[in-house]
């Protein structure tokens, strides 16, 4: 077994008086795919954005690809830049093309010649099969090519972790298949996926392992069929009673 | 009420009832137009409350029997939905457009018919309408205040270097588009400034030195106007990022800087700009009039121009900075690329009105001795030559600025559909 990628232990997180996170103790090996499921407001989204300090935690330690995140950390945009991120909006930048969206951070975050990151570009855009969309902006297409091109551009900086926070939720119940679809080839490819969702589905079929949250803490962390098959606690079997 | 409802057109009748309708308004203005131009009416026999109210009466009946929810004749139903959706809204309109037929014909023949714009002294008014020929004697003085008559080349020389240099960005090569933002902000400034002093100004090169105090009318308007608003702009911007910054020191540097420049008239700035501090400079430093006042004003519509920015950076989504921050832009790359085209973009209105407020400021340097355009009027009304005409440069001054202000406006307009995008 290797080093874990992301560490973090005893994180606690409090939003003023109210404590998000409570004792967080979480390991992700590299390649390996998590979902982290949960009621809303259990504070998964708050988590995985504490894993690229979009929000800041206040007790414990996170430690990313050797790293520790804290107020002393002082390199946090090459730490973000290895870790990329999706997000239930999209946050495209609607005043660039598609094609801009994906080279803009290449060129200026890692000083890539505009050609090659061009040609990255297409080719992450070609990944999620919306190559031809490149010179559209973003407001001219829909909720599903989106997202895909939010996946390529995060992928464009060739992170070594992804994190996903509920990629689908916003999404027609159409267009959510062809997002996952996108999803599943780059989990077949090797990438490190922490994933908030609340597709089954998807867990079942491409995460190692499944972590249930509740009010702030981890409640349940077990591997994908164990996790469904036989659930240890019962706020667990509630969920999933509920869910499935 | 149920003793009109006969004067209610139904879908049936309603193309008799607009002819008729349109019949009843077309003689109420006629009788409103030879009103006005011909005092004459044509219910002369009326008795006189009648005769007034003859028009809007006749006017209103033929309104109301216009008035159909849905005609299927598209002008019959843009005029009922926007100017006679209702009995009210009906008499509105006919009385606007009384008031308009009234006041056309004294207007007209002050301000042409019997205005004067011949000779070359004021003996030449001698109708009773507006006196132009003021206007044409002074034209020069409007223009380029107290600046030597055979040095004028100088004045729009320098403007159409200025304006011409202002196009270089659209010409500039795909290549070099990069740098635009750093020619606008600090290359064009100091060549606009060095062309102005240079060539206005004079001293070297064979021209004759031309003080500022000599500069005016105009002109004046322009430079003051320009400097301010190139300025102001780059500043507001840094003290609108300043503002939302987390470190403390800048934060509330930016926030007293803002609300102390809000807090103060514009015209105790000037004052202080021009009396108090030259006070505060060693005696050997010294700085033109001109240049304080611009510098003050500056500072001024800074202030202004930071909250319209403020305004913008605030209404993008916390998704726009969550999306270029875990991309792994820092501060800067992130308000550069992704959180200020976007905030620009969405107060282009608010930074017009404030620019357009700017300009039409600039008359308030009159008090500390700088005459521009309204500035050389208010000296021209009291020259014992021309008493009495003030009307006429008021007049002439309002459609000058009118003229400008609305070319803005209009250029902002153009600005805003150039940059508009879907969200």
């Amino acid at each position: 077994m290797s080093d874990p990628i992301i560490k973090i232990q005893n994180m606690n997180k409090w939003f003023g008086d109210f404590q998000v996170l409570k004792n967080i103790n979480l390991e992700v090996e590299a390649n390996k795919k998590i979902v982290v499921c949960g009621p809303s407001g259990s504070g998964k989204s708050t988590l995985i954005r504490c894993i690229n300090r979009l929000e800041e935690h206040q007790e414990g330690d996170i430690i990313v690809d050797g790293n520790e995140l804290s107020e002393k950390t002082k390199d946090i945009e090459k730490i973000r830049a290895e870790v990329g991120m999706v997000f239930q909006q999209f946050n495209l930048f609607p005043h660039l093309s598609i094609l801009d969206n994906c080279t803009l951070a290449p060129i200026w975050v890692k000083k890539m010649p505009k050609k090659d990151a061009q040609e990255l570009a297409l080719d992450q855009l070609k990944k999620v099969q919306i190559d031809d969309q490149a010179n559209k902006f973003p407001g001219q297409l829909s909720g599903g090519q989106q997202q895909r091109c939010a996946i390529a551009r995060a992928l464009c900086m060739q992170p070594k972790i992804m994190l996903f926070d509920e990629p689908t939720s916003a999404l027609d119940p159409e267009m959510i298949k062809e997002v996952l679809d996108a999803m599943v080839s780059l989990a077949k490819g090797g990438m490190t996926m922490i994933v908030v969702t609340h597709e089954m589905g998807f867990a079942k079929e491409v995460a190692d392992e499944v972590i249930f949250m509740d009010e702030g803490m981890i409640i349940e962390k077990a591997e994908t069929k164990e996790f469904f098959a036989n659930p240890k606690s019962d706020r667990t079997k509630l969920f999933l009673s509920q869910i499935l | 009420m149920q003793a009109i409802n006969f004067l209610k057109p139904n879908r049936d009748n309603i193309k008799n009832y607009s002819i008729i309708g349109s019949v009843l308004i077309l003689i109420s203005l006629i009788d409103v137009i030879s009103n006005a131009f011909l005092k004459t009416n044509l219910t002369s026999f009326l008795p006189g409350s009648l005769t007034t109210l003859f028009p809007l009466i006749l006017g209103l009946i033929g309104l109301n029997m216009m008035r159909i929810d849905y005609s299927g004749n598209k002008t019959l139903d843009l005029l009922n939905k926007n100017i006679n959706t209702n009995n009210f809204n009906a008499l509105l309109t006919l009385l606007i457009l009384f008031s308009i037929i009234k006041a056309l014909p004294p207007s007209l023949s002050w301000m042409i018919f019997d205005a004067n714009i011949s000779g070359d002294s004021k003996d030449a008014c001698t109708g009773t309408g507006a006196c132009w020929t003021y206007i044409k004697v002074w034209f020069r003085r409007f223009m380029y205040g107290m600046y030597p008559n055979e040095f004028h080349w100088r004045i729009n020389t320098a403007f159409i270097l200025v304006i011409a240099l202002g196009f270089v960005g659209y010409f500039m090569k795909e290549n070099l588009k990069k740098y635009l933002a750093l020619y606008y902000v600090i290359i064009y400034p100091i060549i606009a400034y060095l062309v102005i002093y240079y060539l206005i100004s004079g001293g070297s090169f064979g021209l004759q030195w031309v003080e500022t105090g000599a500069w005016g009318g105009l002109s004046l308007t322009f430079i003051v106007s320009f400097f301010c608003l190139i300025f102001c702009f780059p500043l507001g911007m840094i003290f609108a990022l300043g503002r939302r910054s987390n470190l403390p020191v800048i934060k509330y540097i930016s926030i007293c800087y803002i609300e102390f420049w809000r807090g103060v008239p514009l015209i105790t700035v000037l004052f202080m700009s021009s009396v108090m501090f030259p006070m505060f400079l060693p005696e050997d430093f010294f700085m033109d009039k001109l240049v304080r006042v611009i510098i003050a004003i500056t500072l001024f519509e800074a202030a202004y121009c930071a909250e319209v920015i403020r305004g913008g950076l605030q209404s993008l989504p916390r998704g726009q900075y969550d999306a270029a921050k875990s991309l792994g832009m820092g501060y800067w790359k992130m308000h550069i690329f992704v959180i200020l085209p976007q905030a620009l973009k969405l107060v282009i209105p608010g930074i017009a009105n404030t620019f357009l407020a700017l300009v039409k400021d600039t008359p308030l340097i009159f008090v500390v001795g700088l005459a521009e355009l309204a500035g050389m009027l208010a000296l021209a009304k009291t020259n014992p030559k021309w008493l009495g005409f003030a009307m006429e440069g008021y007049i002439f001054a309002s459609i000058i600025f009118w003229i400008i202000c609305y070319a803005m406006s209009k250029y902002s307009y153009n600005l805003e559909a150039k940059y508009k995008t879907e969200r």
